[in-house]
C-alpha cells in the first residue's frame, strides 16, 4: 500500500471543517415587541416588560409583555367564555377541522418557526427542522382525528370536556411541548390558557399569529408569557378546571401541593435520570450512536434524556473509546448553521448549574472527559462531556444534570442491570441495547420508567404515550392516553369539577 | 456438529495472525458470528443523518473535485467495442475540455479483454502499476454473477493481469456465502489474489464485490466484509451494478465501519467502493460525508476509496461549471462518454 496520505492533508484546510452553511433569517418577520395573546388579541401586559436573547450571542431578539395577576385573570376570563359560548358547543369534527388547519399552517410556515426556535432557545437547526417542528404538525394532526372519535377513547360513552386548561410549560421544546399541550385539551373540546418559558417565548408568538390565521375562535387559546410568577398565578387561578405542567419536580412538587383539595385535575410531567443499559451483544455500531443521541440531543435539555449509562463491564472500554472518538466528530457551535450538531445551552443560570455539577461530578472522583472543540466567545455553550468511574452514589449520577454530560456505570448481569437502572427516585425513560429480543422484552418488563426504548433513544410519535412513574411525574401525554388527561366519563365527575370551577 | 467443517483453509495472512495457524472452516465460521449484529433502523437512520449534511462554497468546490479523482469510470456492456472504450479512455484523461484545471479520474473500469485497448488509449496517461496516472481496473472472476469453476476464475483473472490491468474486480460466490460455506468464498477469495500476481512479484490491486443487494441483511454484509478483509483484498466494493439494489449510503457507512475497525485493529488501510446507482454530485457529496465522518478524512484518497459510477463524471462536471461561472448549462455541455 502507497503512504503517501500525509501529504493531502496536510496542504488542505480539512474538508471536516466545513464550509459555513447557515440558514437564512430572512423568513422572520419579528416584531421589536410581543404582547400577550389573549381573546384573539395581541395586548400588552400590565407587568414590567422583559427582553429574550439568543442564548447563541447573547443578542436582544424582542422585548415580552410580563402578564401579571389580573392579566391572568383576563386570560382566564377569555378561555371560559370561549369555552362556555363556542368551543364546548362545536362538534367535534368542526374542532377537528381547526385543529387540521393549525397543523398545515404550522407545515406552511415551518421554515420561519424552525429557525424562530433555533435563535430563541440556541437549538441546532437540523434539530428544530427535522424533528421539533414536524413534530408539532403531527401531534396537531394525530388529535385532530380524534377530535370527533371521543367516544372510543376508552373512558365510556360521551366523555366530557373538563373546562378551562392552565398549562405551563418549559424551554428545552419550547413549540414542542405547546403542541403536546394544547393538541389534546382543544381535540377534547376544552379551552386553553397556556405560558410559554421565559426565557424562550418567541416561537409561541409566531403560533399565536398561526392561531389568527386558522381564525381559531376567539379566547379558545390564551398565551401569557412571564416567569415564575405569572406561572403560579395561572395554576393557581380558581376559575380553572386543569393544570397540566411540564418542569422541574420541585416546582411540579409546589403545583401539586397548591392544587390539592380544588378538584383541578393535574398531569405532571417533571425530571428524570434515564438508563440506557448497553449489553455486551448490542449492535455496536448504532448503540453508541444511541448514546450521543440518547444525551447530547439538544444539548442533553431532554428530560428524558439518557443520562446514565449503565454499560457491561467487558465492553466499557470498547464502547468508552468509540464514544469518545464519535463525539470528537460533533459539531459544536451557531444553532443556525446547518451542519451543527451542538447547539446552545438555553441561559446562563442553567450553563451555571451544569458546571457547578460537573465540578462535583470531578471533585467526587468521577474522570472527566471533555470533547475538544472551539467555544464561541460569546453565548452560553458547554462542549459534550463524559464522565467515567462514576460510582452510583455520586451527584451526577443521581441528579438531573439538564446539560450535554454522561455519566457512565458498568454492570455484569441482567439483574444488577436493572436494579441499577431503578436505583433513582425519577421513571421517566430508560434504554436497553442488546441483539436479542427475549432479553429486551424481559429486562423492560422489570424497569420502572414511563418509556423504554429498545435499540433507539429519544424517538417521539404522537400516538405513543409519554409520561413518568415515581418523581418524574404523573399522567400520560400522547396517543389515546392523552386524550384521559383532558377529559372525564360523562358518570361520575361532572359535578365536583364544576363545584372546584365555578367558585 | 459435523467435523468436515474442520477442513483447512489456504493460510492467507490476515486470517493466519487474526484466528491463529489452525485456519478451518469452522475456525473462520466462530470467528464471523462473533461479530457484533448490525441494528438495520439505527444503521438506515446514521446514514440519513450523515446525508444531511451541508456542504457550500469553498467545501463543495474540493468536494467536486475529490469525486472527480476518486471515480473507476466504467463500461460494462455486453456491447462495448474498442471505441466506446477509447473514447472512456480519453474522457478519463481530459473528463471536461472546456476546463483543463479539471482532475483526472483514478481509473477505466472495462471487462478483461477490453484491457488492451483501454491501456493502449489511456497512453501516457496510464499508470501501469506505478502510484501516479490513471489505472486500468478490470472486471473478472466470471463477473458478475461469479457461477463457474475456479479454475476458470483464476484464468479470467491471470489473463486480465497479464494484459496489464493495474486493479481486479472480482466477485465472491454469492450461492456458497448465503449457504454458510465460509471458507469456499474465503479460498477463492485467496486463489483469486495469488492470481493477481505479476511475474515480477507485485500484485495488481484486488477489489473484492460483494454484491451486497444478493447478500440482502447488513449483518451479512458486515460479514462478508470482514471475511474478503481476511482472505486479502485490497478493496471490499459493495457491488457490480447488475443486481438492485446496488451501492446504498447505508451499505457503504457499514463497509466504512468494518475497514475502520480493522485498522484500528490491525494499523491496516483497507479501501471501499460503492459502485452503481450513484448518478449526481449530491449524492456522492453524501458519501464524501459518510467517509471522512466515519473512517477520516485520510480516506479521501484514491488508494482507499473509490465511486464505480458512469453517469455521476458528467453530473459532477456540471455542477463544477455552475461553480466556476455561476449558472447552469446543460448536458449538451459535456460529453458523453
Amino acid at each position: 500500500m502507497t503512504e503517501n496520505d500525509t501529504a493531502v492533508s496536510a496542504k488542505a484546510p480539512s474538508f471536516l471543517d466545513y464550509a459555513p452553511a447557515p440558514e437564512s433569517t430572512s423568513v422572520l418577520h419579528l416584531k421589536k415587541h410581543y404582547g400577550l395573546f389573549i381573546d384573539g388579541e395581541f395586548v400588552d401586559g400590565r407587568g414590567d416588560a422583559f427582553t429574550t436573547i439568543s442564548p447563541a450571542t447573547e443578542k436582544e431578539i424582542a422585548s415580552i409583555s410580563n402578564a401579571n395577576n389580573a392579566d391572568v385573570d383576563a386570560a382566564v376570563a377569555a378561555a371560559r367564555k370561549a369555552y362556555d359560548r363556542t368551543w364546548s358547543k362545536l362538534s367535534g369534527a368542526d374542532r377537528g377541522k381547526y385543529l387540521f388547519r393549525i397543523a398545515r399552517l404550522v407545515q406552511e410556515r415551518a421554515r420561519e418557526l424552525a429557525v424562530a426556535e433555533s435563535l430563541d432557545n440556541g437549538k441546532p437547526i437540523k434539530e428544530s427542522r427535522d424533528v421539533d417542528v414536524p413534530l408539532v404538525a403531527a401531534w396537531f394532526f394525530y388529535y385532530a382525528g380524534w377530535a370527533d372519535k371521543l367516544d372510543y377513547a376508552g373512558l365510556g360513552p360521551n366523555p366530557q370536556s373538563l373546562g378551562v386548561a392552565a398549562q405551563v410549560i418549559p424551554w428545552n421544546f419550547p413549540l414542542l411541548m405547546l403542541a403536546w399541550k394544547i393538541a389534546p385539551a382543544l381535540a377534547a373540546g376544552n379551552t386553553v390558557v397556556i405560558k410559554p418559558a421565559e426565557t424562550t417565548p418567541l416561537s409561541a408568538m409566531i403560533f399565536a399569529e398561526i392561531l389568527q390565521q386558522a381564525d381559531l375562535p376567539q379566547g379558545v387559546v390564551n398565551i401569557v408569557t412571564g416567569a415564575g410568577d405569572t406561572g403560579q398565578a395561572l395554576v393557581n387561578h380558581p376559575d380553572v378546571n386543569k393544570v397540566a405542567f411540564t418542569g422541574s419536580t420541585g416546582v411540579g412538587r409546589a403545583i401539586a401541593k397548591s392544587v390539592a383539595g380544588t378538584g383541578k385535575k393535574v398531569t405532571l410531567e417533571l425530571g428524570g435520570k434515564a438508563a440506557n443499559i448497553v449489553f455486551d451483544d448490542a449492535p455496536i455500531d448504532q448503540a453508541i450512536e444511541g448514546i450521543v443521541n440518547g444525551i447530547f440531543f439538544n444539548q442533553g435539555h431532554v428530560c428524558c434524556a439518557g443520562s446514565r449509562l449503565l454499560v457491561q463491564e467487558n465492553i466499557h472500554d470498547e464502547v468508552v473509546d468509540r464514544l469518545k472518538a464519535r463525539l470528537a466528530t460533533l459539531r459544536l457551535g451557531d444553532p443556525l448553521d446547518k451542519n451543527t450538531d451542538i447547539g446552545a445551552i438555553n441561559s446562563k443560570a442553567q450553563l451555571d448549574r451544569i458546571r457547578e455539577l460537573s465540578n462535583i461530578g470531578e471533585s467526587e472522583g468521577a474522570e472527566r472527559w471533555t470533547a475538544d472543540c472551539a467555544i464561541p466567545e460569546n453565548g452560553f455553550w458547554f462542549a459534550p462531556t463524559i464522565f467515567t468511574n462514576v460510582s452510583t452514589s455520586s451527584r451526577i449520577a443521581r441528579e438531573e444534570v439538564f446539560g450535554p454530560v454522561l455519566s457512565v456505570l458498568t454492570f455484569r448481569t441482567p439483574a444488577e442491570a436493572i436494579a441499577k437502572a431503578n436505583n433513582t427516585p425519577y421513571g421517566l425513560s430508560a434504554g436497553i441495547w442488546s441483539d436479542k429480543g427475549s432479553r429486551i422484552l424481559a429486562v423492560a418488563d422489570k424497569l420502572r420508567a414511563g418509556v423504554i426504548w429498545a435499540n433507539t433513544f429519544n424517538r417521539f410519535d404522537p400516538a405513543s404515550p409519554f409520561g413518568g412513574y415515581k418523581e418524574s411525574g404523573y399522567g400520560r401525554e400522547g396517543g389515546r392516553h392523552g386524550l384521559a388527561a383532558y377529559l372525564e366519563s360523562a358518570g361520575w365527575a361532572a359535578p365536583a369539577v364544576t363545584k372546584g370551577g365555578k367558585k | 456438529m459435523t467435523i468436515e467443517q474442520a477442513i483447512a483453509l489456504a493460510p492467507a495472512e490476515r486470517a493466519v495472525n487474526l484466528i491463529g495457524s489452525d485456519l478451518t472452516e469452522k475456525s473462520l465460521k466462530l470467528h464471523l458470528e462473533g461479530l457484533s449484529g448490525v441494528d438495520a433502523v439505527g444503521l438506515e437512520q446514521r446514514a440519513a443523518g450523515l446525508g444531511t449534511r451541508s456542504i457550500k462554497t469553498t467545501s463543495k468546490a474540493w468536494a467536486l473535485d475529490t469525486i472527480i479523482k476518486l471515480i473507476d469510470l466504467t463500461t460494462l456492456e455486453g456491447a462495448d467495442t474498442p471505441g466506446k472504450v477509447r473514447s472512456l479512455a480519453a474522457k478519463a484523461v481530459l473528463p471536461d475540455p472546456s476546463d483543463a484545471s479539471t482532475p483526472q479520474v483514478a481509473a477505466v473500469c472495462v471487462y478483461g479483454d477490453m484491457v488492451p485497448y483501454a491501456a493502449d488509449a489511456l497512453g501516457s496517461a496510464w499508470s501501469n502499476g506505478a502510484d501516479n496516472g490513471i489505472n486500468v481496473a478490470a472486471v473478472a472472476t466470471a463477473f458478475p454473477s461469479g457461477r463457474s469453476s475456479l479454475a476458470i476464475k483464476i484464468a479470467d483473472t491471470k489473463e486480465a493481469v497479464a494484459n496489464g490491468a493495474d486493479e481486479i474486480d472480482m466477485v465472491i460466490d454469492r450461492g456458497a456465502f448465503l449457504s454458510g460455506k465460509y471458507g469456499v468464498v474465503f479460498d477463492q477469495i485467496v486463489a483469486v489474489k495469488e492470481a493477481c500476481r505479476r511475474d515480477d512479484g507485485t500484485y495488481a490491486h484486488l477489489k473484492v464485490i460483494l454484491e451486497t443487494g444478493e447478500l440482502n441483511t447488513y449483518d451479512n454484509v458486515r460479514k462478508a466484509s470482514w471475511l474478503s478483509i481476511l482472505a486479502g483484498g485490497d478493496f471490499i466494493k459493495t457491488s457490480t451494478g447488475k443486481v438492485s439494489p446496488a451501492a446504498t449510503l447505508p451499505v457503504t457507512l457499514l463497509m466504512l465501519e468494518v475497514v475502520r475497525d480493522w485498522h484500528l485493529l490491525t494499523g491496516e488501510k483497507i479501501g471501499v467502493k460503492p459502485a452503481g446507482g450513484i448518478r449526481s454530485s449530491k449524492d456522492a457529496i453524501k458519501y464524501l460525508v459518510t467517509v471522512a465522518e466515519t473512517v477520516g478524512e485520510e480516506w479521501l484518497q484514491p488508494h482507499l476509496f473509490r465511486f464505480g459510477a458512469s453517469s455521476l463524471l458528467n453530473d459532477v462536471l456540471l455542477q463544477r461549471q455552475k461553480l466556476t461561472t455561476g449558472h447552469y448549462s446543460g448536458p449538451d455541455y459535456v460529453t458523453i462518454d
